[in-house]
């Protein structure tokens, strides 16, 4: 089948088969390697992006089930090819290892701050608890995200 | 002087065997290395020559080549600091070059945090060999005394003219024909400008906007995706398949090769879903103990062999002496490595030749593994490293590298394979399952007068852990037990009177084993710090003190690391466990110490623990650290590896447990085989103690070794119940807190 996605904000005809979750329409249709493929379950998060203005996992979201709404990759942050705020507090922070989940972290904190641009350190916790990382980076996420909350 | 052929970088970067002529200059000390080199070479990658290590072009730009993989450490950046600073060129004229077998020297594979204090280490007295070459070089040029010469950004300038001469000048595109001096002086603590500070990584920014390429994201043209149908059994054989049930999938193609099942397709989704669609049959296979009688089956384990690791005194005379006996058993689960992105790998045969690129910490085994498997020659087999998901160990790159490998020598064309998350936690090998008996006797004067330990873990050091495609395929292969060095940390430094410490190395362990971050040395130190624990509280001493108290008096950084401990921690010295306890929600401490092998970085580590009684669940709240790893080259990489090590390590002991049935591996997922999410992650509080004269040691593992124990410890603090067997799930808590 053929359908339009609007991914950072350009539009792009897709011609593949309706069951082909959103992550690997993104990497290999569209070239942003930025979300990953992590567990393909839904449960690590590593292929955050959002759909809609919300963070989801797109390892496990058909494309036929996004219809019109608008997708935002890690590579989708950048303004003027520069680091947002959120990108660049992680930078700051050196809030990476072997960074394999960072894009799917910073999608998460994005979509935080959006929403709730003051959080607590117990609000930020819980919002960031679907995504997994392996390395033990979370302290300094945690940091980034605080420093992107006061910036 | 005119070289008749000047590769680019370029060329050297792509391996092209290009031609470089000897940098030759009439009189010296250089010119004796290049009258005794061949007219022209290849780059090197031997590690006696300094051209294995360095390159530098004409615009004086640095190129290392490092046989260490940065696993997302740090160590890529670190080494950049290092050879900057000593041959004082800026940190910006330095790039690393990988784990490419054609480029870089075999520095061995990067595991036992060995990366700068080995690897690094030996790239830095490269850098000073050639420092003082070009120093000698430029001396004459300039016509004046080596002494006057000072080096400024990588130009030589004399101190009593204004004359300079640049790296690019001297050296520039040729290479230096020059043996690696081991003994060439380098930099004076003092005189470091980049090494021991805190210099941002290269590769974080690009990880952060999505523009860094991991193995994953590595793309060649004209390739396959191919994916491998498992068997759902381990040993089960392959009786039938249905190849008509993945027809409907357009571009499939399926491969088979004896038990090797798998198949390709152009487009990624296509072989993904065909993967999954795909019918066969397999033989029943019940190979595995029963899960429940794990120990049993361990300690029943024939015993090939007993590696006494420490014997002092007479621990038989000892321990029959009279005293207070003290005996407990320990356990340490099996554990997987866990990587969040699952291992990939991408192989082309060209013109007979295969090169493979992969995430693998070890390109010069999986070179060999490959041209064993291919019965190629070595020669013939190049691989590349490419970043990957951080693998902690031996995880899945290698076998995903030979999966691709056969199916590319299969399919004539370049494969990519990237597993599936149940791949990764069903295939990637194991961290073995330990058992550990320990022994003590206590004089009435409250001395510790023997300590005796069996260590049950299986035969076998770190080398060449057998590749999965090979097994299944029946073609040749490495199958001797690779688990890495596991009996390291079974003896102690502390000084009592008679220790025994004994590895029974076991002829089998029930999966597959390979080495997780840290292996044996946490398993051991955890036993050894909680029996250390148990001693102080039947003696009802402090346990820090007992620790300071068997500490060798000569040891002085021990000494220290423990005296800072205490401050940081803000210690309070009492018995454990705490008295007159109430509430349901107790809170505890608990101590741990190591010298790591015995020779090398310093922890000392403080848990502060929340424990549950109705629960059982435990909550590590806050975790101090103070770390002496010598002299630190980035101390922001260092307290990275120490939070990742913390927090990585809180988790593999109070949840993560390799589950299975008499067939295959059951923790197939994340939900299965959970790990630490932010809610449950510790307040870390890290003193690095800096020895900017010492060696640089390593960071990358030690920390993980004190985490289990410290814990345990803080758990008897709060509750009086001894928890001896990892990890530290609810029902066993229950079981402790009600014996206690």
């Amino acid at each position: 089948m053929t359908i339009t996605l609007k991914v950072n904000g350009k539009s792009h005809e897709i011609d593949t088969d309706a069951s082909t979750p959103l992550l690997y329409v993104l990497r290999n249709d569209l070239g942003l390697h930025g979300p990953k493929f992590g567990c393909g379950l839904g449960q690590c998060g590593a292929c955050t992006v959002q759909v809609g203005g919300r963070a989801m996992f797109s390892c496990i979201m058909p494309i036929a089930a996004i219809g019109g709404r608008e997708i935002t990759t890690v590579e989708g942050l950048l303004e003027n090819g520069k680091p947002n705020k959120v990108q660049q507090a992680f930078i700051d922070e050196q809030a990476a290892q072997c960074g394999y989940c960072i894009a799917g972290m910073v999608m998460r904190a994005q979509s935080l701050l959006q929403t709730n641009p003051k959080p607590t350190e117990a609000e930020i916790r819980q919002h960031m608890r679907p995504n997994l990382c392996r390395c033990g980076t979370h302290a300094a996420i945690l940091r980034a995200v605080k420093r992107a909350a006061a910036a | 002087m005119n070289a008749p052929f000047s590769p680019s970088r370029r060329d050297i970067l792509k391996g092209t065997s290009a031609l470089v002529v000897a940098f030759s200059l009439a009189g010296s000390r250089l010119e004796a290395f290049a009258q005794n080199a061949p007219a022209a070479a290849a780059k090197p990658v031997t590690p006696d020559q300094v051209d294995t290590f360095l390159a530098i072009d004409e615009k004086g730009a640095v190129t290392v080549y490092a046989g260490k993989v940065d696993l997302g450490t740090g160590v890529r950046t670190a080494f950049a600091q290092m050879i900057a600073d000593e041959l004082d060129v800026p940190f910006e004229k330095v790039s690393v070059i990988e784990g490419d077998t054609a480029l870089t020297p075999d520095q061995g594979p990067t595991y036992g945090s060995q990366s700068i204090q080995n690897g690094g280490v030996q790239i830095r007295q490269a850098a000073a060999t050639a420092k003082a070459a070009l120093l000698e070089e430029a001396a004459k040029r300039l016509n004046v005394a080596k002494e006057d010469l000072i080096v400024t950004n990588g130009a030589i300038g004399a101190r009593s003219s204004n004359q300079t001469v640049t790296y690019g000048e001297l050296i520039g595109g040729k290479q230096f024909m020059l043996k690696l001096d081991p003994a060439a002086p380098t930099k004076k603590a003092a005189d470091y400008k980049l090494v021991g500070k805190p210099i941002p990584r290269l590769d974080v920014p690009g990880k952060i906007t999505g523009a860094f390429t991991y193995m994953q994201d590595f793309r060649v043209p004209g390739m396959l995706h191919g994916r491998v149908v498992r068997p759902p059994a381990l040993g089960a054989k392959l009786t039938n398949v249905d190849e008509s049930s993945v027809k409907q999938i357009p571009g499939v193609k399926v491969v088979r090769e004896g038990d090797f099942l798998a198949v390709v397709a152009d487009n990624e989704w296509n072989a993904v879903r065909a993967a999954r669609e795909l019918k066969s049959s397999w033989s029943k296979s019940e190979t595995l103990p029963d899960e429940k009688k794990l120990w049993e089956h361990v300690r029943n384990t024939k015993i090939v062999k007993d590696d006494v690791t420490s014997n002092i005194g007479d621990t038989k005379a000892a321990m029959a002496a009279e005293g207070r006996k003290l005996s407990a058993t320990y356990d340490f689960a099996i554990h997987t490595h866990g990587s969040i992105g699952p291992s990939c790998a991408i192989s082309e045969f060209k013109d007979g030749k295969l090169t493979c690129w992969s995430a693998s910490q070890a390109t010069h085994n999986l070179r060999k593994q490959l041209a064993k498997m291919f019965s190629m020659p070595l020669d013939d087999v190049r691989c590349i490293y490419i970043d990957g998901s951080g693998c902690y160990g031996r995880n899945g790159h290698e076998d995903a590298a030979a999966d691709s490998a056969l199916l590319a020598k299969i399919t004539g064309k370049p494969v990519r394979v990237q597993w599936s998350r149940a791949d990764e936690h069903g295939w990637d090998p194991k961290g073995p399952p330990t058992l550990i008996d320990l022994r003590a006797n206590l004089d009435t004067a409250g001395q510790v007068t023997a300590w005796e330990a069996d260590f049950f873990i299986p035969q076998g050091a770190a080398g060449m852990v057998e590749l999965v495609a090979a097994s299944l395929s029946n073609m040749p292969t490495d199958t001797a037990l690779s688990p890495g060095g596991i009996v390291q940390d079974s003896a102690i430094g502390y000084k009592f009177p008679n220790i025994k410490t004994v590895c029974r190395r076991l002829e089998t362990t029930p999966f597959r084993p390979s080495w997780i971050r840290t292996p044996g040395r946490m398993q051991n130190t955890f036993a050894n710090e909680c029996f250390l624990d148990e001693i102080a509280a039947a003696l009802n001493v402090d346990p820090l003190e007992l620790r300071i108290k068997y500490t060798d008096p000569a040891d002085t950084r021990g000494l220290e690391t423990l005296k800072r401990l205490e401050k940081l921690s803000k210690w309070e010295r009492r018995p454990s466990p705490q008295k007159n306890v109430t509430g349901n929600v107790v809170k505890g401490r608990g101590v741990s110490y190591v010298k790591y092998e015995l020779v090398r970085t310093y922890v000392g580590a403080v848990a502060e623990v929340e424990v549950d009684r109705t629960t059982g669940d435990i909550r590590v709240t806050k975790f101090y650290v103070v770390h002496d790893c010598g002299q630190i080259i980035n101390p922001a990489g260092v307290e990275a590896q120490i939070e990742g090590n913390v927090i990585q390590t809180v988790s593999r002991t109070l949840k993560e447990e390799v589950t299975f049935d008499r067939s295959m591996i059951t923790s197939l997922d994340w939900a299965s085989y959970p790990i630490l999410r932010f809610p449950e992650v510790p307040e870390i509080v890290i003193e690095l103690i800096d020895q900017p004269a010492e060696k640089p040691w390593g960071a990358g593992e030690p920390t993980a070794a004190v985490v289990p124990s410290a814990i345990s410890n803080a758990v008897f603090d709060a509750t009086g119940a001894r928890l001896r067997s990892v990890p530290f799930k609810r029902d066993k808590v229950k079981t402790a807190l009600q014996s206690a």
